[in-house]
């Protein structure tokens, strides 16, 4: 007999879809115990759209094909000595961030999609999040393969997991995932699936990425590409899901927006460390962190939101807000970590003044007013050998983690207080967006493990910043902390390009 | 109208690709960054697997575009002759 | 432009990671090991999980059994993600050349009416065997503990999607691609007598809490004897009886068993070394689940192959349990 000829679509159904069927022994909700919980109301998981339909044997193959790229250019990195085609040592510590804030992330992002991998109802939907699981772990660890190189040449790489758990700021984007992954399995992927994979990691792993390889990072570039192209189909099942959730039942709706409000709001938070990261951290420049959110969230999210118009979802809460910002959270961040700098896993360092003059020119509403005249000063002390440490512990946010560093957007002299107050107690927050997250689920966020109050009731050793610095954090002082001028990083540096004939 | 992209990573296969989209989308707008192209459209773009496979002279699965590519912006429609991307407004 | 650099100025400050040097002293690290060790996260966790309170998100309590270290599960394959990917493209690459050549040369013609519907009904339903082994090793990914073991059942478990995809394809060849022969089987895994014994088991195991006895059931009790009937003594009566070019098609899975049982039977064996709880424990799982399956596998097993093929397959799995120190 003549096979018919199949087209992907309906191969795909026919290899996978079917697989699963109705319980005669055993109740299915024991199977999959946790999809009712969050109120989302699922009518027919057999609607269900496969975002891109990859069987496995598909998948093995272009997968190492990628794979096999990257590995080739790790090694001749490493054999070649790439770390010294960077353009500037003050390059790698974003770098030092990136392993210990973002790396860690992508585990996370394995276990939750692992989680619902397993606990989806339907089939396709649960193949889709396996995928994704698989390639979040190949994230992390080829993120760990493409530092491992620098780890040898530079400080405060090393103990990266170690730090992940343990370090102030990194509390920031841990408690984002253990967040998500707290959540119910839908919330999970409205948080991660769409709110962070469609519209924020691109404003990571593209401007970020593509600023890697203007500043000579093989290695990174590489590794940042090969991820984005499974972010794609991550993206794409992002949007799947949404789709899905608001085509099933018109209850869904509301509780989808919230969703949307709460994660846009935390993400864009989260992506206040990226911001100083392209401004600050990156010595050859490829847009500034303001052009890349007008690119990759107004235009990109904005065109998003338009098309989900239909089904009644709108812009996130707050939209007026985060798009004051863009002007804003780079310069207070970086400002932030420079003050605190000898409690950082990194080096901090006061802006060229060829870079000053590039974030004039670039945040010309702002910059000169609010900034600048700070590292006028910050540079007339440094001049006089009077190095500015700030040596209180910052105050954080319940919500977000984050010091309270943030100023009201329409008056950028004063700091944004918020505050609530629950059994009791009283919570403080940066903005209004981190109280209304707080309001709504203060059970789950009075939990929050903040690493100032945690300092403060003993439980990170001390007593003195020095000692759980050196003890808790396991950090080197004096070569993974301080001012990169005079550091260990910098001196070595110095004699390797000595040694340039 | 909103725009679309997709973003290919810059090398030799990606520039055969390029090519293609130009082709068949002639509206597009390409624009080089560091190591990667970004192409534009508004509302809509399509990769089509025969315009690939004729710019590049071998047979080309819609599949591995994903080798190359870095992002996209749109709704996703994947089957055996092309790829499209779409926004409904 | 050449560049000469004299190496005394390049000296490597550390060799690895600190937490690979806390484990394996500072010297030259494996890939392995640096994408294995440590990656999880062990403490400060923010919130409980809501669809679990009582525990944290990471959280050992998740199994019975007790590791002092969780990261003693080494995989004898040292897989980590691109060392994974890379070797199953390989066997995908002969197995998609094994199909093709199957496919091309028609050899479904030369399979008999009684032998084709005997593949469809003792193979193809299988692939809803191999759908819940996916489930169940996702089950252990996602709430296991350390990368080393999490990962080896993550790859397990995408093995398993590919495999039940394999199956689907053999009924896709039977039926001319009409989905008639994957309808066929589902009715068969549905209704058939034959099979609802270990629909029946795997129903149980989706509905188990522990992932370690999970693992025990799947990977070790239900495998073995499913792989060894299947793919081990009903591929021999099918090569005696005018159906060896079936073989073709199920060489993935013998390959990918072989592989797969070196990991499985070292996780056993470490698990049960670490100590006598543990291994009181794992006997007790061994011996509930072994009871389970042969009971569910003995009809389907006796009207597959005769009266002798489950006590050679259970022989076989006594072999594998006693070697992990198990008894």
């Amino acid at each position: 007999m003549a096979a018919k000829k199949l087209n992907i679509k309906d191969k795909y159904r026919l290899l996978t879809r079917d697989l699963d069927w109705e319980f005669s022994y055993r109740d299915r909700k024991k199977a999959f115990p946790f999809e009712e919980f969050e109120g989302i109301k699922i009518t027919d998981w057999s609607k269900w759209e496969d975002p891109f339909r990859l069987t496995m044997d598909a998948y093995w193959k272009y997968q190492a094909e990628k794979e096999k790229k990257l590995y080739a250019i790790f090694d001749a990195f490493a054999q070649n000595n790439g770390q010294l085609n960077i353009t500037d040592p003050r390059y790698v510590n974003a770098l030092k961030i990136f392993l210990t804030g973002v790396s860690p992330l992508e585990y996370q992002a394995f276990q939750g999609f692992a989680h619902t991998g397993r606990q989806f109802g339907g089939v396709g939907a649960r193949v889709a999040c396996q995928m994704q699981s698989i390639d979040e772990l190949r994230h992390v660890q080829t993120q760990v393969h493409a530092m491992s190189h620098y780890n040898k040449f530079f400080d405060g790489l090393q103990d990266w997991s170690h730090m992940h758990d343990r370090v102030w700021y990194l509390s920031v984007p841990k408690s984002f995932f253990n967040d998500a992954r707290a959540a119910g399995p839908f919330e999970f992927m409205v948080a991660i699936g769409f709110s962070f994979e469609y519209v924020l990691t691109n404003l990571l792993f593209v401007p970020f990425m593509s600023g890697a390889a203007y500043n000579g990072d093989m290695a990174t570039v590489t590794f940042g590409f090969s991820a984005q192209s499974d972010e794609a189909r991550h993206m794409t099942l992002g949007l799947e899901v949404i789709k899905f959730l608001l085509e099933q039942h018109e209850d869904n709706v509301p509780i989808v927006q919230k969703w949307i409000d709460k994660w846009f709001w935390r993400g864009t938070r989260l992506l206040t460390i990226v911001a100083m990261m392209m401004d600050y951290m990156l010595p050859n420049k490829v847009m500034s962190w303001k052009e890349a959110w007008e690119v990759y969230f107004e235009e990109a999210g904005g065109a998003l939101f338009k098309d989900l118009a239909r089904y009644g979802i709108r812009m996130p809460k707050y939209a007026d807000v985060i798009e004051k910002e863009k002007e804003h959270i780079s310069h207070q961040a970086w400002w932030t970590f420079y003050t605190h700098g000898h409690a950082a896993g990194f080096h901090t360092w006061i802006p060229t003044d060829e870079e000053l003059d590039w974030l004039s020119e670039k945040y010309p509403d702002t910059f000169d007013k609010y900034y600048r005249p700070r590292w006028e000063l910050a540079k007339e002390m440094e001049a006089k050998g009077e190095r500015f440490y700030t040596k209180a512990l910052p105050q954080l946010c319940t919500t977000c983690q984050i010091p309270m560093l943030f100023t009201e957007m329409d008056d950028p002299s004063q700091t944004c207080y918020r505050d609530s107050v629950y059994e009791g107690e009283r919570y403080h927050f940066c903005s209004d967006g981190c109280k209304d997250i707080f309001d709504d689920e203060p059970e789950k966020f009075v939990q929050s493990w903040l690493p100032v109050h945690q300092i403060f009731q003993g439980n990170c050793g001390g007593p003195g910043v020095e000692d759980i610095l050196r003890d808790y954090y396991q950090m080197n002082l004096g070569a993974d902390n301080m001012d990169i001028k005079g550091s260990p990083d910098e001196t070595r540096w110095k004699e390797w390009k000595k040694g340039v004939a | 109208m909103s725009k679309v992209y997709i973003a290919l990573q810059d090398n030799d296969e990606s520039r055969y690709i390029v090519e293609a989209i130009e082709e068949d989308n002639p509206d597009v707008t390409v624009i080089h960054q560091p190591a990667m192209i970004r192409i534009e459209a508004d509302n809509f773009l399509a990769v089509k697997r025969a315009t690939v496979e004729e710019k590049m002279g071998r047979d080309w699965d819609v599949q591995e575009l994903h080798l190359n590519m870095i992002t996209i912006g749109g709704n996703v429609d994947e089957d055996d002759e092309q790829i499209t991307l779409t926004w409904n407004s | 432009m050449t560049i000469e650099i004299k190496t005394s100025t390049l000296e490597p400050v550390r060799s690895t990671y600190a937490n690979i040097e806390r484990r394996f002293g500072d010297k030259p690290a494996t890939r392995y090991q640096e994408a294995t060790y440590d990656l999880q996260s062990e403490t400060n966790f923010h919130y409980r999980p809501l669809w679990q309170p009582d525990l944290e998100l990471n959280d050992t309590r998740r199994t019975a059994i007790k590791m002092e270290d969780w990261y003693a599960f080494k995989d004898p394959r040292q897989f980590y993600y691109g060392t994974y990917v890379q070797q199953r493209a390989k066997m995908q690459e002969n197995a998609e050349s094994n199909y093709a050549f199957f496919e091309k040369r028609n050899l479904s013609r030369h399979l008999s009416d009684e032998t084709r519907a005997a593949v469809i009904r003792y193979l193809i339903p299988l692939r809803h065997l191999e759908h819940t082994a996916n489930l169940n090793n996702m089950y252990g990914a996602a709430y296991g503990y350390g990368t080393a073991i999490t990962q080896a059942l993550l790859f397990d478990g995408m093995d398993r999607l590919g495999i039940a995809q394999y199956l689907s394809r053999i009924g896709l060849i039977l039926d001319g691609n009409t989905g008639d022969a994957l309808a066929e089987a589902k009715q068969q895994w549905m209704e058939a007598d034959i099979w609802q014994g270990l629909r029946e088991l795997c129903e149980e195991m989706l509905t188990t809490e522990d992932w370690f006895e999970l693992f025990v059931a799947q990977d070790l009790v239900v495998d073995a004897l499913v792989y060894d009937l299947v793919y081990n003594q009903y591929d021999q009566y099918l090569a005696e009886n005018g159906g060896e070019d079936i073989a073709i098609l199920t060489e993935f899975m013998q390959l990918w068993s072989k592989d797969n049982v070196r990991w499985v039977d070292a996780v056993m064996k470490t698990a049960v070394a670490e100590s006598d709880e543990n291994k009181a424990l794992i006997t007790q799982w061994v011996d509930k689940w072994r009871g389970l399956a042969a009971e569910a596998l003995a009809p389907l097993a006796s009207e597959m192959l005769g009266e002798n093929a489950l006590p050679a397959a259970l022989d076989q799995l006594d072999k594998r349990v006693a070697k992990a120190g198990i008894k």
